[in-house]
């Protein structure tokens, strides 16, 4: 039997998320933690759940030009343009330091095409250090003339097929909230083989520059982020979480423990920080503690008593 | 690298004209570590609107880990500090980007129009403290009247390097532009430049210091939201295709480095 003291002083926070164990709830974004290196002095990266680093494609992109981002209230737009370094050159450059960091590391995939997608997964497919993969598919389907993938659950329901026919490791679809009908997109990557889901992605957002006259991102639209979109969030995590029994992570303008603890409520079985590290480079860190803490002094046995606990 | 978030309490506080402010923190890990032409992110206040921090060039920093921030009232971030009290804490975070480039052995001239003259206190404090012969080096200041020159000109004379100001409206020194005194000046062969101000008159030095066969680093600024190369948003047109970020390639480059409007 296990000391009482060690519970104590260890609060269980470990939760599982469709095949990937986690000693803890709290991720970092894709797009918001680099690489994880840029973090290493800045905090402890081994006492996150897991790391989710920036999106990768096929082959490298330059990303848009400037203005990228802009703030907004309680959040900020942007429109990077998934700029990335590329596939080959993320194994060469920065998987080594990725494999040997004591956190497991999710590999965010993206691509204009199913074919990509699946390319993609094969050749990360047996990369040492790789935990998971997530599939953005909030990007343009260059094939169907730019529509979405995040937001035709047939086609969402392609990717996740070619990407879990290709990859050896657990496969989390990232849901676009940009959707009528969230319920539906979860249902659908559920269907088509999906270990778990997170949600939401950046909303559809832009900024008018009066005194010029002009958009003020060149790409004219970009995606809404940080604590403006949480309570959107909260919603589609409540509502996908209620359409399917794989594990919902929760992402949208988490920045207090008291956010993570909403989206555990709300359904999720983690969840993730994004623009907050923008803000704060040790806030992912400071959440674990702050979980940690509401799980002792509620004496609960686990974490886990408390996802989906929502009483409606 | 090493970058430090500090709680810093504002322990002094100048308005020097009437939107342009000084602050002065105790942020002693930030102050050991920093370079002239670094920068931080500073939080303004604690709430969730405004959301992101705000980049301000180290305006200097001291042995007994003091810095300084010298900004204008301009926006919604800026206002806020402003607006702030000898004793309030802020949330800084830095030092971040690379600095200047400083050559001991080759003359340097430092340029500063309007706001970009806050790094160069750093800058020329760093640049006198590294050799004791002075007589070739030099400073232009600039600024559109007197208020944006004359407040800071007593702290550019502590150093002993010639100084040169120009307003747009001739109210302080020379009227024009600093880019007229660079001209007049006939730097000696082997002259670096460093400057900080405007596109325009960054670019007019570039031009400048091109055409005469002078070094040239330029210290920019951009919107950014993390200021440590994880969300990309500062990217900015480089010289051979494709994008740099000013918060880890920069603030300051090689004018060459950059691609130029015209």
């Amino acid at each position: 039997m296990e000391f009482v003291t060690d519970r104590d002083q260890y609060p269980d926070l470990r939760v599982n998320i469709g095949g990937l164990a986690l000693r803890n709830p709290v991720m970092t974004a894709s797009g918001t933690f680099g690489y994880a290196r840029e973090f290493e002095n800045l905090l402890n990266l081994h006492r996150l759940g897991a790391v989710i680093v920036k999106g990768i494609s096929l082959e490298p992109r330059p990303g848009n030009p400037p203005q990228r981002i802009v703030e907004t209230p309680c959040g900020m737009l942007n429109a990077i343009g998934l700029q990335n370094v590329g596939v080959e050159r993320f194994i060469a450059e920065k998987m080594s330091y990725l494999a040997g960091i004591d956190v497991p590391v999710v590999v965010n995939i993206l691509g204009d095409t199913v074919e990509e997608y699946r390319l993609l997964s094969e050749r990360l497919r047996g990369v040492e250090g790789i935990a998971a993969l997530e599939v953005n598919i909030s990007c343009p389907n260059v094939k169907k003339g730019g529509v979405a993938f995040g937001t035709d659950p047939a086609m969402a329901a392609a990717v996740t097929e070619a990407v879990k026919g290709a990859a050896d490791v657990p496969v989390m679809v990232k849901l676009s909230p940009n959707v009528a009908d969230i319920a539906a997109m979860a249902r659908a990557v559920e269907g088509a083989g999906a270990d778990s889901i997170s949600l939401i992605n950046t909303l559809i957002g832009m900024a008018v520059d009066v005194k010029r006259r002009k958009p003020v991102l060149a790409n004219v639209i970009g995606g809404l982020s940080g604590p403006a979109i949480k309570p959107v969030a909260l919603r589609m995590v409540y509502q996908a979480s209620r359409a399917v029994n794989i594990p919902v992570i929760g992402i949208g303008g988490i920045e207090t423990t008291e956010d993570a603890l909403e989206f555990l409520l709300a359904g999720a079985t983690a969840i993730q920080v994004g623009t907050a590290n923008f803000i704060n480079p040790r806030v992912s860190e400071e959440l674990v503690d702050g979980l940690g803490a509401y799980v002792k002094t509620q004496k609960l046995s686990s974490v886990r008593e408390l996802i989906g606990a929502l009483e409606v | 690298m090493s970058q430090h978030q500090e709680k810093a309490r504002i322990i002094r506080f100048e308005q020097l004209a009437d939107l342009n402010v000084r602050i002065t923190l105790e942020a002693p890990l930030i102050a050991a570590a920093a370079e002239a032409g670094q920068f931080v992110m500073i939080r303004s206040g604690n709430s969730q609107d405004p959301l992101l921090r705000r980049p301000f060039s180290l305006h200097q920093t001291s042995s007994d880990g003091h810095i300084q921030i010298y900004f204008k009232d301009v926006g919604r971030g800026t206002n806020i500090l402003a607006h702030t009290r000898v004793g309030e804490v802020l949330d800084v975070f830095g030092p971040l980007g690379r600095g200047f480039r400083i050559d001991k052995d080759r003359p340097a001239c430092l340029v500063g129009g309007g706001l970009g003259i806050a790094p160069m206190l750093f800058l020329a404090k760093k640049i006198a403290s590294l050799s004791t012969d002075h007589s070739r080096d030099l400073i232009v200041l600039g600024g559109r009247s007197r208020e944006d020159v004359e407040p800071l000109v007593d702290d550019f004379k502590e150093f002993g390097l010639a100084l040169h100001c120009a307003t747009d409206d001739g109210s302080y020194g020379i009227k024009g532009f600093v880019t007229e005194i660079v001209k007049s000046e006939e730097l000696k062969p082997g002259t670096v430049v460093y400057a900080c101000g405007p596109d325009n008159m960054l670019e007019a030095l570039h031009e400048l210091c091109r055409t005469r066969g002078f070094d040239c680093q330029v210290s920019v600024e951009s919107v950014m939201a993390c200021g440590m190369g994880a969300c990309l948003g500062c990217n900015i047109d480089a010289a051979a295709g494709g994008y740099v970020h000013v918060c880890i390639d920069g603030p300051v480059f090689n004018a060459e480095e950059l691609a130029w409007n015209s």
